[in-house]
C-alpha cells in the first residue's frame, strides 16, 4: 500500500462518517465569516430555530464592503455612505452579537481582511479544517491546513453541525523546482502555474505545492500561491508543514502555548505527503523559467511573461479558445500582437487576500522608493490587509515611501479587488492589480485589469505602463 | 429545497468557457442580506446596457424574444467558476432557471446548486454544441426535457444520457434538507469532537476564554478598540 499524501492525512483526520452515497461528513475546526455571504446563513438558522454548533469555532471580521478611504472609515459602521453596505456591515455586528461570534470589527485593531486575519491572528493553524464563505478560503493551506471556500448554505450547515458534507477530492501535486530569478515572486510562480494548467487545470483535485522553490518560500509567499488554488479550479491548495510554517505559527495570539505547543508540534510535524504517495495528477514546472507574469485577458489563465506580446486569436485552432480570445481581446482594448510593456496602465492597486501582507508592501516600497507616480496615471493604492500590517508597515516608514511616491495609503478593506466599496475602476480603464481575479467587470463595470505581483504593479506605476520591474535600473 | 425530477423548458444557449459568478452576478448587484430580489441583477453587466441601470441589451441572449421564459442554460465548460457567491445561484433561480447544462462546472457553484434546487447537468462539449445548434434553430419549438430519475436529456432526436454523483442526485430528486440530514448523525459528531478535542486541543484554541496566554493578546487587541 502507498503511502498517504498531506491531503489524504488532513482528511483522515477529519471524517466524522463515510455514507453510502461516496460522501463524507467532515469535522470542521475553524469557521471564518464576513459580511457579505454570513446574513442568509444566519437568517437560515433563526428560520430553523437552531443555534451554532460550537461557538468558539468561528472569528468574523467585516472587509468586502469596509471602506479604505480614511475619512469615510472614521465614521465606524454609521459613517459608511453605501446604505446597503452599511447594512451588512451592521447585520455582521448584529449576528455576532446575538450568536456570541467572536469579531474584529470596523476600527478593531484586529480587523482585516478574513484570509489575513486567519493566519495573523494564528486563528488557523495547521492541521486544521478551515472553512469561509469566500473562495479564497484556500489561502490558509499555506499553513498545512485543509482550508476551503463554501457557499452559504454549507455557511450554515457548518454553524449548525460543525461539519461539511464533502465528498474526497483527487490528489494533485504542483512542482516547482529550481530557484526563482531575482524580481520573480510568489505572484508570479501561481500565476505562471495557472497558465500552464488553465483556470479548469484543478477542478475536482485538491492541489499540494511542492518542490524547492515552494520549500523555500516564505509562509507569507505560500498564502499567495494558495489563495490562487481556486483561480486554477481547485477548491483547495496546500503545502506540508517545515521549520517555515512552525516559525511562523510560533507566538501568534491563538496559537498553542507551553506544552499545548509541544503537542501541537509534534502533531504538525506530520503534516507532509509520505515519500511513496501517490497522485492522481502531477505537474512540474522550472523555477528558472518562470518570468515576471501580466495577466492581458479576462480570466487568470490569459496570462503571459512581461515580455510577452498578446495573443493572435487567428493562430488558435479551437473555436471556442478563439472566440474567448477575440471577446478578451475587445474587452480588454487590445490588439492581436501588441506587446505587454505597451499596455498603458490607468490605475494601480496594491492589496487584496492575494498580496496585502507586509512582505508584499515590502517589496512595494523597495521598487517605490526615490520614485513617482507617473503622471498618466490616475491613482496608486495601497491597501494592507489589516490592521496589524498596517500598524507593522507604518512602524517601518513603509507609508511615507508611498506617500512620497505619489501614492494613497488607505485603510485594510478588500477594496478596489471586487468593487463592493467605493474602490472601482471606471469604464475602459487599465489597472496593474496584485488581486487575484481579472474577471468582466471585476473591478468595475468595463474596468480592465491586468494581475501582477506588488513590485510588477509598482513598476507599471511609476512608468506608466507595464515593465519588466528587473530592468528599471537604479532609482 | 425544491425538488427536482423531471424539467421541460425553453433552452438558452450562453456558449463561453469560464463563466464566473462575477458574469452571474455583479458585486453591485448582491448588496443584500436576504436570498430575494437577486433575480434582477441576473448576468446584470450584459443584460443590461449602464451598469446599475435596467435598460436591457437586445443583444443578450436571455433579452431576446425568441428565447423568453427560458428555463435552462447551455453553459460553456467551467461553469461558475470563481467567486463562492451563492447569491449567482440565488439570482439564476428566481430568474426561473431550473438547469444548467455544461462540461464542467466550478465546484463551489455545483455545489450551491444542488443546495437550492437548480439541476447541473454535465455533459460533453460536443453534444451541449449540438443541442445548442437543434435549440438556436427555433428555441421555443425545441424545448429541452431533462429526466433526473433517468439521468437523460432530450430534444426532439437528440438523447443523450447523464451521470451524476448519487449523493447530489439523491438530494436533488427528494429536495432533502441537508442540515437536517446531517444532524440525523449528530451522536456520532459528537464522539468524534470529544475524541478530537482531547487528542488535539489546540485545534480548539479558546478565542473568548480569559484562561490563557492567548486569549490575553486578544483581549489586548480588542481593549484598543476604537
Amino acid at each position: 500500500m502507498s503511502g498517504k499524501t498531506l491531503y489524504d492525512k488532513l482528511w483522515d483526520a477529519h471524517v466524522v462518517k463515510s455514507r453510502e452515497d461516496g460522501t463524507a461528513l467532515i469535522y470542521i475546526d475553524r469557521h471564518l465569516i464576513h459580511e457579505v455571504t454570513s446574513p442568509q446563513a444566519f437568517e437560515g438558522l433563526r428560520l430553523a430555530g437552531r443555534k451554532p454548533w460550537r461557538v468558539d469555532s468561528v472569528v468574523a471580521t467585516p472587509d468586502h464592503n469596509v471602506p479604505s478611504d480614511a475619512s469615510e472609515r472614521a465614521g465606524g459602521i454609521d459613517g459608511i455612505v453605501d446604505e446597503v453596505s452599511r447594512i451588512q456591515v451592521k447585520t455582521l455586528d448584529e449576528n455576532c452579537e446575538e450568536f456570541g461570534i467572536v469579531e474584529f470589527g470596523i476600527n478593531d485593531p484586529g480587523q482585516g481582511i478574513v484570509h489575513v486575519v486567519g493566519p495573523e491572528t494564528g486563528a488557523t493553524l495547521p492541521g486544521m479544517t478551515v472553512v469561509c464563505g469566500d473562495s479564497h478560503t484556500s489561502t490558509h493551506g499555506a499553513l498545512g491546513a485543509l482550508a476551503h471556500g463554501i457557499g452559504t448554505s454549507e455557511v450554515e450547515h457548518v454553524l449548525a453541525t460543525q461539519c461539511l458534507i464533502q465528498k474526497k477530492m483527487k490528489n494533485m501535486l504542483v512542482r516547482v523546482d529550481g530557484v526563482l530569478g531575482e524580481g520573480v515572486t510568489a505572484k508570479d510562480v501561481v500565476l505562471a502555474i495557472i497558465g500552464k494548467i488553465g483556470t479548469a487545470g484543478g477542478n475536482g483535485c485538491a492541489i499540494e505545492f511542492a518542490g524547492e522553490v515552494i520549500e523555500k518560500m516564505s509562509m507569507e509567499g505560500r498564502m499567495t500561491v494558495c489563495n490562487m488554488a481556486i483561480e486554477a479550479g481547485a477548491r483547495a491548495g496546500m503545502v506540508a508543514v517545515d521549520d517555515i510554517t512552525i516559525d511562523y505559527v510560533k507566538g501568534k495570539p491563538f496559537a498553542p502555548k507551553g506544552a499545548e505547543w509541544e503537542k501541537a508540534e509534534a502533531a504538525w510535524r506530520d503534516l507532509h505527503s509520505d515519500a511513496d504517495a501517490k497522485f492522481d495528477v502531477v505537474v512540474e514546472l522550472k523555477g528558472e523559467e518562470i518570468q515576471p507574469q501580466v495577466s492581458w485577458g479576462t480570466s487568470p489563465e490569459m496570462v503571459l511573461p512581461v515580455d510577452g506580446a498578446v495573443p493572435n486569436p487567428a493562430e488558435e485552432q479551437d473555436p471556442t479558445k478563439k472566440s474567448g480570445i477575440e471577446r478578451a481581446l475587445q474587452y480588454m482594448g487590445l490588439r492581436a500582437g501588441q506587446k505587454i510593456t505597451e499596455i498603458p496602465v490607468d490605475r494601480v492597486f496594491v492589496g487584496s487576500c492575494t498580496n496585502a501582507r507586509i512582505e508584499d508592501l515590502r517589496a512595494a516600497a523597495e521598487v517605490a522608493k526615490g520614485r513617482t507616480k507617473a503622471d498618466s496615471v490616475k491613482q496608486v493604492l495601497i491597501v494592507p490587509g489589516s490592521q496589524s500590517v498596517k500598524a507593522q508597515a507604518e512602524s517601518e516608514g513603509l507609508h511615507k515611501v508611498f506617500v512620497e511616491a505619489g501614492f494613497e495609503w488607505r485603510e485594510p478593506s478588500c477594496s478596489m479587488c471586487l468593487a463592493m466599496n467605493s474602490d472601482k475602476l471606471g469604464a475602459g480603464e487599465h489597472c496593474a492589480s496584485t488581486s487575484n481575479r481579472n474577471f468582466e467587470g471585476r473591478q468595475g463595470f468595463g474596468g480592465r485589469t491586468h494581475l501582477v505581483s506588488p513590485a510588477m504593479a509598482v513598476a507599471a506605476a511609476v512608468t506608466g505602463h507595464f515593465t519588466d520591474v528587473r530592468k528599471l535600473g537604479k532609482a | 429545497m425544491k425538488a427536482f425530477t423531471r424539467h421541460s423548458g425553453v433552452a438558452a444557449p450562453l456558449r463561453r468557457r469560464n463563466i464566473d459568478t462575477d458574469a452571474i452576478i455583479p458585486s453591485r448587484e448582491m448588496k443584500r442580506v436576504s436570498r430575494h430580489g437577486l433575480g434582477e441583477g441576473l448576468f446584470a453587466g450584459w443584460r443590461y446596457t449602464l451598469p446599475g441601470g435596467r435598460e436591457p441589451n437586445p443583444e443578450f441572449v436571455l433579452n431576446r424574444p425568441e428565447y423568453s421564459a427560458a428555463s435552462i442554460l447551455l453553459g460553456g465548460d467551467n461553469f461558475g467558476c470563481g467567486s463562492s457567491r451563492e447569491h449567482a445561484v440565488w439570482a439564476l433561480a428566481e430568474f426561473g432557471i431550473r438547469a444548467i447544462i455544461a462540461s464542467g462546472y466550478g465546484a463551489i457553484f455545483y455545489t450551491n446548486c444542488v443546495r437550492n434546487g437548480v439541476l447541473p447537468v454535465c455533459l460533453p462539449d460536443a453534444d451541449v454544441e449540438a443541442l445548442a445548434q437543434l435549440v438556436e434553430s427555433d428555441p421555443q419549438a425545441n424545448p429541452v426535457a431533462i429526466d433526473l430519475e433517468r439521468g437523460e436529456v432530450r430534444c426532439g432526436t437528440f438523447c443523450k444520457p447523464f451521470e451524476m454523483d448519487s449523493a447530489s442526485r439523491h438530494m436533488l430528486l427528494h429536495g432533502l434538507d441537508p442540515i437536517s440530514l446531517t444532524l440525523q448523525s449528530d451522536a456520532e459528531i459528537v464522539r468524534f469532537e470529544g475524541a478530537r478535542r482531547a487528542r488535539f486541543g489546540w485545534a480548539f484554541s479558546p478565542l473568548k476564554s480569559n484562561a490563557s496566554e492567548g486569549s490575553q493578546d486578544v483581549e489586548k487587541m480588542k481593549s484598543t478598540e476604537s
